[in-house]
């Protein structure tokens, strides 16, 4: 118990050491704006003595040292400042538009773990043979082609020459503001208020940006359960299953299985994390009201609180999923005491 | 006969030097990847790719920036094989003039993060100890960014543009090449032959650049030929963001940046440079699965 | 007659063509206790997987006969098959630590073996899977059912490993280096009970092993590979009149405390036994 006490705590300490590094990161990144933060708020013309003045109130002219402990402190409470795009905290406008990027990036990482993992375990058992050539190349182009040319091409096929599905955007302006937002992901919230209508309205809207994403983050997914599953396949206690009788698919799905899965919880947590990242990409191209669009608007405009906060967010994100894998991991194996 | 001399000379079971014994690993290495059709396809592509963006000012049919503004988005035509952009610009030899920046781009990163990545691997690796520890801290914050994102806020804190994408990238590349040269530091570390260099009075620097260094480079050119497709996507990926190289200029992304307001009437403006960056990428994606296969079979 | 093997074959595809490691083993099997006995490579091994078709795919395999039970290996359907694996003929591997899946526990590794052969609830199969370990002599059933392979001994693991192989009732155990793996104080208790257990279910055993005396100990019959070839079958009370230089050297080997030599001999190994 006392050593599982003192392995846990070596890895808190690891992980607050890391967010202090991602906080430090942000922190620089903010400072070294092109854009004078002074001049932008007081204007080009502003007399010399407002200027020193607004510097002084903006902490701007401490030593670097005091203004990142300021930072921290903020940071800490949940103040990230003030977006200068929409006049809102930044705490307020992420909260509003993260729902939606986590709707994506789990719809996408369900779905690419309901094909991935099947499709990297049927490789590895035809190991060499034209099924796992297939998958690969199948993989290995998802993997490929760049999130926005894709989305593009399915907005020009599947939207405007087929019809299939609906256009950019997350609903249709039918149901505009008819849902009242409860957790802010939308398939749920339709669900929520009993409007089934509105229900399919969000599925079909997730349908293009969701299935793009899971096949370019599939190809990670299919490879490392090929890989583990090929290691898996050849112990020993896979000999003994079919000496025992078991069927083929008992033995891969019942006996080789169950190892490849506690190693497979990392790499869902670190596609999770990837898929954050493919969402920024996806959410211009579909107009996706998430926290990639926020970023990008917010870029292009020099606005830096959003862009840093969004940036520190998705890294501690990305942190505490590796934190989340990492005790998975020590739950699921019993050989980790 | 040269060649079957190189092939005798190279596949000697006992090498009498050091360059012998290299470009014979190096050569079973050829012959193992050369069976394999996806990697041959791959290098196929890679070689034609560098080969076309080099020799583009002898091939692109136009000056990539004249424009003709009476033959804006034309569809492809004998004049121009891939039509014209919404500056009656020549696709095609805007293709291959972004065909350099890509490469250089590529290149770029490659050149300032490989080096950076295998130092401080090695080093961490070598040194053990606090080093190890402040090293590793250091790659696990940067490696707790998604590449894009921290790249994205990188560049807005610069200025957009070619050389500001190039550092970004670099600057969120170098942490896996360091944590994969730490791990192969580590398993030689403790070998005997390093302990006989220590013996015979080499000095740390010097068993890191000569012995240590030389050990991680193989497993360092199957990530680095794995991760090219990587590199060229966000490359891409900051250029349609408007945050890598800027309009005027060829680059695949950029192109794409522009002509998506026309996707739905002149698609091919779009989709064309979209195809581009997807050979690309899918080329290195083949040859370093390839590689993969052949120098580290466990695949991982 | 249980098992009936004439002129095996195995080989496996190398880059310079196919190696045979089996080459042209016959062997046949009744009730009763046969050892198979030589060094790593002699293709021992191979033999006695091919018997229960549990060889890589890549293997080629041929025989003039391959049977169990009147079952032709060779052509039986994989439904065939694992009528006979496990039902009919238990295997016991090597090393409990590999051959023991990490994830599962031991209850239910040998619970889902009886479950399989015998149907049931799973309260039923739990049951009969203590009652499984008790029989192989495991003090504290309840306990060691609900621990993990990494948390027993290996000599336990090996009792588990028979528990799960005994779970069916077969009418033959095959073991391959039952004991290798094992401390030497652990490896006759172990044989000991696979003896006492083959004995009271009459079972037809297959002991794989590369210790000699061990064998002969606890067999009826002997047989001697080299290089993937019997090269000398006998019984084992007849064991030291053996003729064959192979089999005389390995004797010569072992230390006696009735004829003490000055030096133990060593096994000068004659190319023409590979070629007979």
């Amino acid at each position: 118990m006392t050593s599982r006490v003192k392995s846990l705590t070596k890895i808190l300490s690891s992980v607050v050491l890391t967010l202090l590094g991602l906080s430090i990161v942000t922190f620089l990144i903010g400072r070294v704006m092109p854009v004078d933060p002074v001049i932008a708020a007081v204007g080009d013309n502003a007399p010399e003595e407002v200027i020193v003045r607004v510097r002084a109130e903006m902490g701007l002219d401490q030593p670097l040292v005091v203004q990142y402990l300021h930072y921290l402190g903020q940071v800490l409470h949940g103040d990230f400042g003030m977006s200068v795009l929409t006049k809102n905290p930044v705490a307020v406008d992420i909260a509003r538009v993260f729902p939606a990027t986590l709707e994506l990036a789990t719809g996408a990482l369900l779905l690419a773990a309901l094909i991935g993992i099947p499709l990297g375990v049927w490789a590895a058992v035809r190991q060499g043979r034209l099924v796992d050539q297939i998958i690969r190349i199948v993989c290995l182009a998802g993997h490929s082609v760049p999130v926005f040319v894709l989305s593009l091409l399915s907005l020009l096929i599947v939207y405007a020459k087929l019809g299939l599905a609906p256009g950019p955007g997350r609903q249709d302006i039918l149901y505009d503001g008819m849902i009242t937002p409860v957790t802010g992901l939308l398939s749920i919230d339709t669900l929520l208020a009993g409007d089934l209508g509105a229900f399919c309205d969000a599925l079909a809207h997730m349908a293009q940006p969701v299935i793009i994403l899971a096949y370019f983050s599939m190809a990670y997914i299919t490879r490392m359960t090929r890989a583990f599953m090929i290691d898996a396949l050849k112990g020993e206690y896979v000999i003994t299953a079919r000496a025992a009788g078991l069927t083929g698919t008992r033995v891969v799905w019942g006996h080789a299985f169950p190892n490849v899965a506690v190693q497979l919880v990392t790499v869902l947590a670190l596609t999770y994390a990837g898929l954050l990242e493919g969402a920024v990409v996806s959410e211009t191209v579909f107009s996706w009201p998430g926290l990639g669009r926020y970023l990008t608007n917010a870029l292009m405009n020099g606005d830096m609180n959003p862009v840093v906060s969004a940036t520190l967010l998705i890294g501690t994100i990305y942190v505490g999923l590796n934190l989340l894998a990492d005790l998975l991991y020590r739950l699921l194996d019993p050989r980790v005491t | 006969m040269i060649l079957s001399n190189f092939r005798s000379w190279a596949l000697d079971e006992a090498p009498a030097s050091r360059s012998q014994a290299t470009w014979g690993s190096a050569y079973r290495v050829w012959l193992s990847l050369r069976r394999n059709p996806l990697s041959m396809i791959g290098l196929a592509i890679i070689l034609a790719f560098v080969a076309l963006s080099l020799a583009a000012p002898l091939l692109a049919p136009y000056d990539p920036a004249a424009q003709d503004l009476g033959n804006r988005l034309a569809a492809s035509s004998g004049a121009h094989w891939f039509g014209t952009d919404e500056l009656g610009r020549d696709v095609l030899s805007r293709l291959l003039y972004g065909g350099r920046v890509t490469l250089g781009m590529v290149v770029a990163v490659v050149v300032l993060v490989a080096p950076i990545g295998l130092g401080i691997g090695c080093i961490a690796g070598y040194f053990g100890g606090a080093v190890d520890t402040a090293l590793m801290r250091l790659t696990d914050i940067f490696l707790a960014f998604p590449r894009l994102i921290l790249a994205l806020a990188f560049v807005a804190a610069m200025k957009p543009g070619v050389e500001s994408a190039i550092l970004a990238i670099a600057l969120t590349a170098w942490p896996p090449y360091a944590r994969l040269a730490r791990a192969e530091t580590l398993t030689v570390r403790g070998s005997d032959f390093i302990a006989a260099c220590r013996l015979t009075g080499a000095s740390p620097w010097r068993i890191i650049l000569r012995h240590v260094m030389p050990l991680c480079t193989p497993s360092l050119i199957v990530r680095v030929t794995l991760d090219m497709s990587s590199i060229i996507i966000t490359a891409a990926s900051l250029g349609f963001l408007g945050m890598g190289a800027q309009p005027p200029s060829p680059e695949w992304g950029a192109m794409i940046a522009t002509a998506k307001r026309f996707i739905f009437d002149q698609w091919w403006v779009a989709t064309v440079p979209g195809i581009a960056i997807f050979l690309v990428s899918l080329a290195f994606n083949f040859l370093g699965d390839g590689l993969r296969d052949v120098l580290d079979p466990k695949g991982r | 007659m249980l098992a009936e093997i004439d002129n095996l074959r195995i080989s496996f595809p190398t880059p310079s063509g196919f190696y045979e490691a089996v080459r042209g083993v016959s062997l046949k099997l009744g009730q009763e206790k046969l050892g198979i006995v030589g060094e790593s490579g002699s293709g021992k091994s191979l033999t006695a997987r091919a018997l229960m078709r549990l060889l890589p795919s890549q293997a080629r395999i041929e025989a003039d006969t391959l049977r169990f039970d009147g079952i032709d290996i060779l052509s039986a359907s994989e439904q065939q098959m694992r009528a006979v694996r496990g039902k009919r003929a238990g295997f016991i591997l090597q090393d409990p630590k590999y051959s023991l899946n990490p994830v599962k526990s031991i209850g239910a590794l040998v619970a889902e073996v009886w479950r399989l052969h015998k149907g049931g609830s799973r309260r039923e199969a739990m049951e009969a899977a203590i009652n499984l370990l008790e029989q192989v002599k495991i003090r504290d059933p309840h306990r060691v059912a609900k621990s993990y392979p990494h948390e027993i001994s290996g000599g336990m693991g090996q009792r588990v490993m028979i528990a799960m192989m005994l779970a069916p009732d077969p009418e033959m155990l095959i073991a391959d280096e039952p004991t290798s793996a094992l401390d030497a104080t652990v490896q006759a208790e172990i044989l000991r009970l696979i003896e006492e257990l083959v004995s009271e279910r009459g079972m037809g055993l297959l002991l794989i092993s590369h210790d000699l005396p061990l064998v002969s100990h606890f067999c009826d019959r002997v047989m001697v590979m080299y290089a993937g070839r019997v090269v000398e079958e006998l019984a084992a009370s007849e064991l030291s009149s053996a003729h064959h230089p192979y089999t005389r050297g390995l004797l010569d080997c072992i230390p006696s405390l009735s004829r003490p030599q000055e030096r133990l001999s060593v096994l000068n190994r004659d190319p023409a036994w590979a070629n007979p």
